[in-house]
């Protein structure tokens, strides 16, 4: 959440947060999922696929030449087809919606289908020599946690974004801060109030008290201050 | 303004774009806005971004900025999307466009030709002439099973002696799953500076060649030849098609030209997307060819006659099919 206050500070190297300017003229921000994640919604995926090719063998064996010939299909169906019929449909295999990951364009639109069949199509070159040891490799050298088939097909796996209910600013007296704070501190001071209730008493005391320097307060009181300090930043006298 | 002010003044105005979004979202069911509702979306859309910009830029508290950012990202999909028609372009993809990425390609569809034709011929002729070469690329085990496969004792040259016609049906998945993955990895090894498409083709060049080579060597061309000859119209052509598609994505690895290697590899897949497309529905009817057809017991003539045809028919289809009057080509 910080990115959007440092924006251009060198914080931003070190972030997974990747932005993209809409044609509306405002930045998304979009966290990339990294190869760990990846590879445990991966993993959830085999396991599915796995129960999926065991029920179809099952299931075609009672039916002779014939059944054998569907579950053949059925095989090659979900061998290549499997990720895409998902990442169209909502975005994400089960296993990515179990991680809370999912494809999008580069862009920020929902993955094509044309994007989707490359990128799926790909695996196969993502997978040599050995499980995903290629894919890996390119993750890891370029910024944005492609593998080869998101590269050709211009794709990104990100995290879904859950949304959150705000968390109100505690009600408290207002009063002005002793001293002309810039934007940031501004900034930092209205965070502290609305994250505040999340954190433990003592962190908060703690955190507080940082500035006990300034508000010549201490313990619960420093964090009343500062939540008043917060309210006059927000409604004004 | 303050920004509790700004809250309170455009609070319905996200509630009503939130409400709206969570409409479009549905898939199914019945929509609880008006078509004319839904025309003021991209308006309302585009307001709920300047006051995401404005937050941003009046430094107002990190959880609205955030809560705006939700919205904004949900909508962006939603007003960017495409969906539909897609069995339209099925059918325009088959009558014009697959023949006509093809020919667009045809430098690649030339040298992916070479590389499968080439080995081929050499073997061939090699397996042709003398006996042991064909130990190179086959095992003793696999040889003797293609020896008992063509033989024609076995009279039903594709089948083994037990095959019946209900087996045709097995064959017929069989060759989906084995055949288009084929031309799936073709394409995708591509990718791999072109070098995992060229082994593949190389490979199932030599031992294509030696097969056909070592079996008229042998004196099987009454089992072998009428087999082979229909299907492979579509299917070999189609495993040519899939080797360009990797040749164009190895190219862009390669030699992207005057674009960064990414860009040239998005441009280079989308358009080998199509060939190997195409490519996949031509080998889904080889399969249908090889299964029912080409294991048939009928006469050795009827079965070259038809494979004239096939062989015809894909040559006209991608040299003339989709060729328009307004020029395209």
């Amino acid at each position: 959440m910080e990115a959007g206050l440092t924006e251009g500070r060198s914080i931003h190297r070190l972030d997974t947060v990747r932005r993209y300017e809409i044609p509306e003229g405002v930045l998304l921000d979009f966290r990339l999922a990294g190869p760990v994640v990846r590879a445990c919604a991966w993993a959830i995926d085999a396991a599915l696929r796995g129960l999926l090719y065991l029920i179809l063998a099952l299931l075609m064996a009672l039916f002779g030449g014939v059944g054998t010939a569907l579950m053949l299909i059925g095989f090659f169906l979900i061998e290549w087809f499997y990720p895409v019929v998902f990442e169209i449909y909502n975005g994400a295999t089960p296993g990515k919606r179990a991680m809370g990951i999912l494809v999008i364009q580069d862009n920020g639109t929902p993955v094509t289908p044309s994007a989707s069949v490359i990128r799926n199509l790909l695996r196969a070159a993502d997978f040599l020599p050995f499980l995903y040891a290629a894919g890996l490799v390119t993750m890891l050298i370029n910024r944005e946690f492609k593998r080869l088939g998101d590269l050709a097909a211009g794709t990104l796996v990100v995290y879904r974004d859950r949304q959150q209910e705000r968390i109100q600013p505690p009600v408290s007296a207002t009063s002005k801060p002793p001293v002309e704070l810039s934007e940031d501190e501004q900034l930092t001071l209205l965070a502290f109030a609305e994250r505040g209730e999340t954190l433990s008493i003592g962190r908060r005391r703690e955190l507080a008290e940082l500035l006990s320097d300034q508000t010549g307060l201490r313990g619960g009181d420093a964090v009343e201050a500062l939540y008043a300090y917060a309210n006059w930043i927000l409604k004004g006298r | 303004m303050r920004q509790q002010q700004f809250e309170a003044d455009n609070q319905p105005l996200w509630d009503e774009i939130a409400q709206m979004m969570d409409d479009l979202q549905r898939t199914r069911g019945k929509r609880r806005l008006s078509r004319a509702q839904q025309l003021r979306f991209p308006a309302r859309y585009r307001q709920l971004c300047s006051h995401y910009a404005l937050a941003r830029s009046r430094g107002f508290s990190p959880t609205l900025i955030e809560q705006l950012h939700g919205l904004v990202l949900r909508g962006h999909p939603l007003l960017y999307r495409q969906r539909g028609g897609w069995r339209w372009r099925l059918l325009h993809f088959i009558l014009g466009g697959f023949p006509r990425a093809v020919r667009r390609n045809r430098v690649y569809f030339a040298l992916s030709l070479l590389c499968f034709l080439l080995p081929a011929l050499l073997m061939g002729s090699g397996c042709y002439l003398q006996e042991d070469l064909i130990y190179t690329v086959m095992d003793e085990y696999m040889v003797a099973e293609m020896e008992s496969a063509y033989d024609p004792a076995n009279n039903h040259p594709g089948r083994s002696s037990e095959r019946s016609s209900e087996s045709d049906f097995t064959m017929f998945g069989y060759y989906i799953l084995n055949n288009i993955g084929i031309g799936f990895r073709t394409f995708a090894t591509g990718i791999l500076l072109g070098v995992g498409t060229l082994f593949i083709l190389l490979f199932n060049g030599l031992v294509i060649g030696a097969v056909a080579g070592h079996v008229s060597r042998l004196g099987y061309h009454e089992t072998f030849w009428p087999f082979v000859s229909g299907h492979g119209s579509l299917e070999l052509t189609a495993i040519v098609i899939c080797g360009a598609a990797g040749l164009l994505l190895g190219q862009a690895v390669v030699a992207p030209g005057q674009r960064s290697r990414v860009q040239a590899l998005r441009e280079h897949a989308g358009e080998a997307l199509q060939l190997v497309m195409g490519a996949a529905l031509m080998l889904l009817a080889a399969a249908f060819v090889e299964a029912f057809w080409s294991s048939g017991a009928l006469q050795p003539t009827a079965k070259y006659i038809v494979a004239a045809l096939l062989w015809s028919g894909v040559i006209l289809y991608l040299s003339l099919m989709g060729r328009g009057s307004r020029g395209s080509r």
